[in-house]
């Protein structure tokens, strides 16, 4: 039997825009977040992922009223990451009408806040994104506070304590590969998805659906997320939001037996 | 004027959201007075369902409900945990359903080694077993929906099964009892299919 994978845009938000960064770096405004999420309605995206990028380094809250206008407009499952440090937090957004919260930064701390937002709202509710680099000689390293901070932890052993905590989904993303488009870092991707029995979501590097078929055959992955994929048209990356095909986010599957 | 039930399990916002993207008029309430009025009913909700019956009867909707349900007809749609607590009961709970349903909610349970998770989470497509309103006229060439949940719902009267997904095993993906309907997935966030489901439930039932 096969299982689709979902196909997953990762929108970055800075501010009241959408960014798209490269390594982490060189944020590029790519437009308005309500009416790109109106783009993915009409174009029937599987899921769609909010990350803003700026929260934790601004030490500040999410945004609130920005985040509900968006989880208005948006009649797909939606997840969103950013400066999330409380169960409270979670709750308010979870009430606004985004269906998951991706923690990060806030994640590497300890496993108490997966935990609790967990018991709260449920596993379903809970991911926790790794953001992860390639060492020098050799293993990855995981990245807190968009990347800028090393935590000085293994991107396996960290997915290990989260799942156990309780999160549902783990957001693997590849610093390295990050809006590069050469393809998803899948020796990252399949070592997580091995080690924990939740979905694990590929993140970074992807340029075309044949990544994402890479991704889920070889990576083990159960979804696929992508950004400069999505936002982006052509060799000189004009802005223009699109989406594969039916078929072709079809074609995203693999053998759940 | 659609009531959606607020009884304090999870957000109903974006359900309100799609039927005013239809152009349905619809409140979120827990009031008596406004859901005696109503016209038609989505019972909806995410979280436990000892916890989904508990608030119903605490809030005294439980007996409401039955009534406006059962005796008036009117049609009514639950919505994930929403239509399980339209059955008998469930696995995970000790209290009783609504009962509205001949059929019970079972826990998952998918065999070890294999790649399938619970909850059971994704779009799923989905097939009809049945001619109803609801997901009439079919002129997709298929229909898909976005699930989470990790029970799923056994129908003791083959004749109620509507709509039929699967996850490892085929299982009941939506009922269709006279005025009562319950679909397991999220309409609400599955943007064209969950439109059209919503709009025909919202235009084709009396």
């Amino acid at each position: 039997m096969m299982t689709k994978a979902r196909v997953i845009p990762v929108l970055l938000l800075k501010g009241k825009g959408l960014v798209k960064t490269t390594k982490f770096k060189n944020p590029v405004y790519v437009g308005d977040p309500v009416n790109a999420i109106r783009i993915f309605n009409d174009k029937g995206a599987d899921e769609l992922m909010l990350l803003d990028i700026t929260a934790t380094l601004e030490k500040r809250d999410p945004d609130f009223r920005l985040i509900e206008e968006i989880a208005s407009e948006c009649f797909m499952p939606l997840g969103y990451g950013g400066g999330v440090q409380t169960v409270e937090q979670m709750g308010r957004i979870l009430q606004s009408g985004v269906e998951k919260i991706c923690i990060n930064s806030a994640a590497l701390a300890g496993p108490d806040l997966v935990r609790q937002g967990a018991e709260r709202f449920g596993s379903q509710a809970i991911v926790v994104s790794i953001d992860a680099r390639k060492k020098l000689f050799g293993g990855y390293e995981v990245y807190g506070h968009a990347g800028r901070k090393s935590a000085g932890k293994d991107p396996v052993s960290h997915a290990c304590e989260v799942v156990a905590a309780g999160a549902g989904e783990i957001l693997i993303n590849s610093i390295d590969r990050d809006g590069t488009g050469g393809g998803y870092d899948l020796e990252l991707v399949r070592a997580v998805a091995e080690a924990v029995d939740v979905p694990v979501i590929a993140c970074g590097g992807a340029g075309n659906v044949a990544h994402m078929r890479e991704a889920v055959d070889k990576g083990r992955a159960s979804a696929v997320a992508a950004g400069s994929m999505f936002v982006f048209h052509g060799k000189h990356r004009a802005v223009l939001i699109s989406y594969p095909s039916a078929e072709e986010v079809a074609s995203v599957s693999a053998a759940s037996t | 004027m659609i009531a959606i039930i607020d009884y304090g399990m999870g957000n109903s916002g974006s359900i309100k959201n799609m039927l005013r993207r239809l152009g349905v008029a619809s409140h979120i309430t827990s009031d008596h007075q406004a859901i005696c009025e109503a016209d038609k009913l989505i019972l909806p909700g995410v979280g436990a369902f000892d916890a989904g019956m508990k608030n119903l009867h605490d809030r005294g909707l439980a007996p409401l409900l039955d009534r406006r349900v059962r005796e008036e007809r009117v049609p009514v749609l639950g919505i994930c945990l929403g239509m399980q607590l339209m059955t008998r009961g469930s696995d995970e709970g000790k209290r009783p359903g609504l009962g509205w349903i001949d059929a019970e909610a079972r826990r998952f349970s998918v065999p070890p080694g294999s790649r399938l998770k619970v909850p059971h989470m994704g779009w799923a497509p989905v097939v009809s077993r049945k001619s109803s309103a609801l997901v009439a006229p079919s002129n997709q060439d298929e229909l898909r929906f976005y699930f989470v949940h990790s029970y799923y719902i056994d129908c003791h009267d083959g004749a109620d099964v509507l709509l039929q997904a699967s996850h490892g095993n085929s299982f009941v993906a939506g009922f269709e009892r006279d005025n009562i309907l319950g679909v397991q997935f999220h309409p609400e966030k599955s943007h064209k299919f969950g439109l059209k489901l919503l709009e025909n439930f919202a235009t084709r039932y009396r």
